[in-house]
C-alpha cells in the first residue's frame, strides 16, 4: 500500500486531521456543541458551490464560509438572542440553502461536488498536503497554547468571566479553530461526515480516560489510529475512505463503551 | 482602609419598572469578613452579581477595587463561588485540574502552566483537605468535597476578594462547621476580603464582623452582636415593617 504515491499522501493527510479533528472537537463536545461542526460544515458547502461557480479554489472559498459561519453560530448564540441550538439551526439551514442554490446555478451536480461532500483523499495532491499540513500545524498550536483558557472556560464560565477573561473572544477563537478544522477535513472525509471525526473519537476517549487533559489526548490518539486504520481497510477492502474512517471510529466509541461497562461506570 | 467594594445608590432591575434592588449603599473595606443575609427573593445573588461586575446596575455606581465593576480589569484576582458550583463538561475533570483552572488570569491567557501554578495549586488542595483525592475526577467525590474543590479553585488565584453565594446549600452540618473555620483561617492569615452571602447565618455568625441584611435594599450593617434578636433568623426580616 506504501509503494502508491497517491495512499502516502492519502495517510499523511489523514493523520493530520485524525490528530486535529478530535482536538479541536474535544472543546466543542465538553461545552455540549457536538453539532457546531456538523452547522459549520454545511456553510463550508455552501462555500465550495461558491468556489464552482467563480471558479477559484472550493478549498479556499469553503474555508471563508467556514470561518465566517462559526463566528455566525458564536455570536448568535451569544448576543443575537438566539438559544444554542436555534443559532445553530440558523446558520445550518441557510448554508445547505445557499448551497443548494449556488450549486444549481453552477450546474455542478456532478462528480465534482461530490468529493467533497463523501471526502476524496485518494486525490490529494502535495500542494493540498502542505495547506493541510501547515494549517494542521497552526491549529495544534493554538490548542497548545490556549488549552489552559478553554480549559477554564469549560470547567466553569461563570466563575472565569468573574475572573476577567475574555469569554467572547475565546468563544470566537474555537469557533474559528473549528472552521478551519472542517475545511482541512472536508478532503479526507467529506463535508457530511467531518463533524463524526471531531465527536466520536471524544467520545469514545471520555468512557476510558482519567481526567480532563487524558481525555484530550486519548481522543487525538483514537482519531489518528482511526484514520490510518480505516484508509489500510479502504485500500484493502476497496470501500469509500470518508466512511470507512468515520466507521473504524463508530466502532472504537462501542469497544471504549463495553470496556466502561465492564468497569462499572 | 481602602476599599475593595463600594456601591453607591444602587438599584437594579431584570426588567424595566421591576426593583430588585434599590438605592443599595455599601462599602467594603479591604480585609473585612462580612455576611450579607436576607431573605430568599431579597436581592442577595443580585447583589453578588453586580459587585463582581456579572449584572450592571440601572442606576448607581458599583466599583471593584476603584474600578467600575462591569469592566473590571482583574488587576487584583477575585475569587468566586457561585451557588451549586457543578464542574462543566463530560470529561472526568479531576480535582486538581478544577483547581487549576483557577491560575488562569486576564494577563496570562496563553501559554502553558508554570511550576508556580502547580505548587499554588497543590497548596490550595492541600487546605481544603482534598489532597489525598487530587487525581480524581470530581463527580466521582460527595458534593461537600465538590463544594470544597471549588472553593480550592478560588484559593488557587490568591484572590484578593474572595465571595462565596450560599455555600453551605445541600452541604452537611460538620461540612459547614469546617467551612467556617476554614474561611476563619483564610481571614486570619492570609487577609483575604470575604464576602459570604446566605438566607441563614449558621456557623460563620461566629467568625464575621459584620453583617449586612438585605431586603431590596439594606436593612442592617452593623456588628453580630448588635443585631436585634428577632432577625437572628433572617426569614423574619420583614417583621420590622
Amino acid at each position: 500500500m506504501f509503494e502508491s504515491e497517491f495512499m502516502r499522501l492519502a495517510l499523511a493527510a489523514g493523520a493530520i486531521v485524525g490528530v486535529l479533528a478530535p482536538a479541536v472537537g474535544f472543546f466543542l463536545v465538553q461545552r455540549r456543541q457536538s453539532l457546531v461542526g456538523d452547522g459549520i460544515g454545511h456553510v463550508a458547502f455552501a462555500g465550495v458551490a461558491a468556489g464552482i461557480l467563480l471558479d477559484v479554489s472550493p478549498i479556499l472559498t469553503a474555508l471563508v464560509a467556514a470561518v465566517l459561519g462559526g463566528v455566525a453560530i458564536e455570536l448568535l448564540r451569544s448576543r443575537g438572542g438566539a438559544a444554542g441550538d436555534q443559532a445553530l439551526a440558523i446558520v445550518f439551514y441557510t448554508g445547505i440553502a445557499l448551497g443548494v442554490v449556488l450549486v444549481a446555478e453552477a450546474g455542478a451536480l456532478n462528480v465534482d461536488l461530490f468529493q467533497y461532500l463523501f471526502g476524496s483523499i485518494l486525490t490529494i495532491t502535495r500542494s493540498d498536503l502542505v495547506l493541510i499540513a501547515v494549517l494542521g500545524a497552526v491549529g495544534i498550536a493554538m490548542i497548545v497554547l490556549l488549552y489552559r483558557a478553554f480549559a477554564a472556560v469549560i470547567i466553569d464560565e461563570e466563575g472565569a468571566r468573574v475572573a476577567g477573561l475574555p469569554i467572547g473572544a475565546l468563544n470566537v477563537a474555537l469557533a474559528a479553530l473549528a472552521a478551519v478544522t472542517i475545511a482541512l477535513s472536508m478532503r479526507v472525509v467529506g463535508i457530511l461526515l467531518v463533524a463524526a471525526l471531531m465527536v466520536l473519537p471524544v467520545s469514545a476517549a471520555g468512557r476510558i480516560a482519567w481526567s480532563m487533559r487524558s481525555t484530550l489526548v486519548l481522543s487525538t490518539g483514537i482519531g489518528l489510529a482511526c484514520a490510518i486504520a480505516g484508509l489500510t481497510i479502504s485500500y484493502y477492502a476497496d470501500l469509500p475512505p470518508g466512511g470507512t474512517i468515520v466507521l473504524t471510529a463508530a466502532g472504537v466509541y462501542l469497544v471504549a463503551l463495553g470496556m466502561s461497562a465492564v468497569r462499572g461506570r | 482602609m481602602s476599599l475593595a467594594v463600594l456601591l453607591a445608590g444602587v438599584s437594579f432591575g431584570y426588567r424595566p419598572g421591576q426593583r430588585v434592588l434599590e438605592d443599595v449603599n455599601l462599602r467594603l473595606g479591604e480585609g473585612e469578613f462580612v455576611a450579607v443575609a436576607g431573605p430568599n427573593g431579597g436581592g442577595k445573588t443580585t447583589l453578588m452579581r453586580i459587585l463582581l461586575g456579572l449584572e450592571r446596575p440601572t442606576a448607581g455606581t458599583a466599583l471593584l477595587f476603584g474600578e467600575p465593576a462591569h469592566r473590571y480589569s482583574g488587576r487584583r484576582p477575585l475569587g468566586y463561588l457561585a451557588q451549586r458550583s457543578v464542574v462543566g463538561g463530560d470529561a472526568p475533570t479531576t480535582v486538581r485540574e478544577v483547581v487549576a483552572a483557577g491560575r488562569v488570569m486576564p494577563r496570562r491567557i496563553v501559554g502553558r502552566r508554570t511550576p508556580e501554578d502547580g505548587q499554588l495549586v497543590a497548596d490550595a488542595i492541600e487546605r481544603v483537605g482534598l489532597a489525598a483525592v487530587a487525581d480524581a475526577p470530581l463527580r466521582t467525590l460527595s458534593g461537600g468535597m465538590q463544594q470544597r474543590a471549588f472553593i480550592a479553585k478560588a484559593l488557587a488565584a490568591r484572590p484578593a476578594l474572595l465571595v462565596l453565594d450560599e455555600p453551605t446549600t445541600g452541604v452537611d452540618a460538620e461540612s459547614q462547621e469546617s467551612l467556617a473555620e476554614l474561611l476563619a483561617d483564610l481571614h486570619g492569615e492570609l487577609g483575604v476580603t470575604i464576602v459570604y452571602v446566605s438566607h441563614e447565618f449558621g456557623a460563620v455568625e461566629h467568625h464575621v464582623q459584620r453583617i449586612v441584611l438585605v431586603r431590596r435594599t439594606i436593612v442592617f450593617d452593623g456588628a453580630p452582636h448588635d443585631l436585634p434578636g428577632m432577625w437572628h433568623d433572617p426569614g423574619h426580616v420583614h417583621v420590622r415593617e
